[in-house]
């Protein structure tokens, strides 16, 4: 009797599992197809089947000039690296500063960073775009990496992890041998903290990786543009006139960088969830 | 050197104001001179025409009345509409992936694979998965090839020209780009669950039901309230995805036009003043979300009884 419910959830499981996949894939599938084809067999309709111009597609985008896409894929790397080192350090060091020691002010700043959580970059852009063209930094890489020690987001989930993951015991020890505090930071609870922070820098690297709205408007030189910036390029008006092949293929290219780290990485987050929860 | 009251024992007070440093210069360069100069700008007309700059000028909350005439409600009720769309989905399908994931008696076979899977679509820069999906459903495109190809359709569907077909569109491309984020997040959660205490509740004689509501729920509510405070502030950023899919125009007839969208046509026109009061709106929208997940968070009545309670007594009647 047991047993037949719990095969009965498991076929609902393995079901409901496939049609998600399904959807998840099935947009990537026809993307990579039509990337391998040519226009002329794009406008004839859709194929399941792989085309024969993958490489002319290829080369098509590589050797464009208006779309310097590997320059664009080297400044995107270059911002979401950046923002996903300086992310997970500073908001853990923010979240060690406030969990770990007893100051005046500590409540005053954590309800602080709480009031902030949910408060979008989008707000301040106006002043952002002024203040950053006051100080010359309009049209760089830097003002899209600088302002992410603060984040108020991933400061929350490191400060979490803290509470549940880092017995403040493990501390005063390190104290006793003699460890100083920044030392103790790096060297002891930065590894502990590995879980929360490979999951969160995947997470802001991602999200500067997509990021649009901001680089956008900061970035105005070709050269400097990241590749979200030169997608949205890629709609403009002569879109009915583009060759579809190297559409795809563009699209194509923007997204296998990300998949390889992420391949990389998802062991790194599947194994930080489990070494979560060994705990006591 | 400042003077500091000595104390005998060591403190390390300190440390704690040197750590959390970093974070609040930052904030208080990036983010609150900027909102100052947002909130400055809004009450003025500033804008240009063409190279000539008109203004500033103190118009007070002319802007403000201006916008409020004009199309802001129009565009905040596109947005919610399309977050909320997108979310529902997102949190019901992520809540039961993430529990079937870390029931340790299903046998989920490939589970390594779905994960990987699910979580793929969050990878994807989202102009170039709205950029993808325009391609797919474009009149022409893919999609509609396929369908009509199985006769499932008579003609191709117009999938971006209906309101209805747009909105879903960015809803499904949300729902898409975030379950699969939202799934793992909440595994985290579930996981950092003491085991023992589903054993008991097993040997006890719990359903999966039971066990999923008593036990699971309330143990990851902090988590669920991260996830609702990021949802929330993708939700009002969003921005990608309806830009590039109606190139900027919020197609048809500005029914998926979101306030960032608004907000970034003012940015692009330079139009201070109004890009200031949108902000100031935006902010304070924001400022109440932020209150209502605060509030969420650190509420010591989760099943509303006593507030219940208190507005009986309010209204002079014991319950």
């Amino acid at each position: 009797m047991k047993n037949k419910k719990i095969n009965g959830r498991s076929i609902l499981a393995h079901a409901v599992l496939i049609i998600l996949a399904f959807m998840c894939l099935f947009f990537f599938y026809i993307l990579i197809i039509n990337a391998t084809r040519s226009h002329a067999q794009l406008q004839l309709g859709f194929s399941a089947l792989p085309g024969s111009s993958l490489i002319t597609n290829f080369l098509n985008v590589i050797n464009d000039p208006a779309i310097p896409i590997l320059k664009g894929i080297q400044n995107s790397l270059i911002v979401s690296g950046c923002c996903a080192a300086i992310v997970t350090y500073f908001s853990a060091l923010t979240a060690y500063g406030i969990y770990a020691y007893n100051f005046k002010l500590k409540n005053a700043a954590f309800t602080f960073i709480m009031a902030i959580l949910v408060m979008p970059t989008q707000v301040t852009a106006l002043g952002f775009l002024r203040l950053i063209t006051n100080m010359g930094m309009d049209d760089s890489l830097l003002p899209l990496i600088i302002p992410s020690v603060a984040s108020p987001a991933v400061f929350y989930f490191m400060h979490s992890y803290m509470q549940s993951s880092l017995p403040k015991e493990l501390i005063e020890a390190a104290r006793i041998d003699g460890s100083g505090e920044f030392g103790t930071f790096n060297r002891i609870v930065m590894p502990i903290m590995k879980p929360a922070i490979a999951v969160q820098a995947i997470f802001t690297f991602v999200g500067s990786w997509n990021n649009y709205f901001i680089p956008a408007l900061v970035i105005t030189s070709k050269s400097k543009q990241t590749l979200p910036i030169m997608i949205a390029t890629l709609r403009g008006a002569d879109y009915m006139n583009f060759d579809m092949g190297k559409i795809y293929m563009m699209i194509t290219i923007a997204i296998v960088p990300i998949i390889i780290i992420y391949l990389l990485l998802s062991k790194f987050i599947v194994e930080g969830v489990t070494l979560g929860g060994v705990k006591e | 050197m400042r003077s500091e009251k000595k104390i005998k024992s060591v403190s390390y007070a300190k440390w704690g104001y040197i750590f959390i440093l970093p974070f609040f210069l930052t904030y208080a360069v990036f983010s609150v001179i900027p909102l100052v100069d947002t909130i400055r700008n809004s009450f003025f007309e500033y804008y240009y025409s063409g190279l000539k700059a008109i203004g500033p000028n103190w118009v007070g909350l002319a802007n403000y009345a201006e916008l409020l005439s004009a199309d802001l409600p129009k565009y905040a009720w596109n947005t919610f509409v399309m977050w909320i769309l997108g979310f529902v989905p997102q949190i019901v399908v992520a809540l039961v992936l993430a529990s079937w994931f870390t029931d340790a008696r299903l046998k989920i076979r490939g589970k390594q694979f779905f994960k990987v899977v699910i979580y793929l679509p969050n990878l994807i820069m989202a102009s170039a998965f709205a950029m993808l999906f325009f391609a797919l459903f474009s009149n022409s495109g893919p999609v509609n090839n396929i369908l009509l190809s199985m006769g499932v359709v008579g003609e191709a569907i117009r999938f971006m020209e209906s309101t209805f077909g747009a909105r879903t569109l960015v809803a499904l491309m949300n729902f898409l780009m975030w379950f699969g984020n939202t799934t793992i997040m909440l595994m985290a959660a579930i996981m950092g669950i003491n085991p023992s205490v589903f054993e008991a509740a097993e040997l006890d004689g719990c359903t999966h039901l039971q066990k999923f509501f008593k036990i699971t729920l309330p143990q990851i509510k902090p988590l669920l309230t991260y996830t609702l405070i990021t949802s929330l502030i993708g939700g009002l950023q969003m921005f990608d995805v309806p830009q590039i899919l109606t190139g900027g125009q919020g197609s048809p007839d500005r029914t998926t036009m979101t306030l960032i969208m608004y907000l970034n046509n003012h940015l692009q026109a330079k139009n201070y003043g109004m890009a200031g009061a949108l902000s100031v709106f935006l902010f304070i929208i924001s400022g109440i979300l932020c209150w209502i997940v605060f509030r969420m968070n650190t509420d010591p009545d989760p099943d509303g009884s006593k507030f219940a309670a208190k507005r009986a007594r309010k209204g002079g009647r014991a319950s």
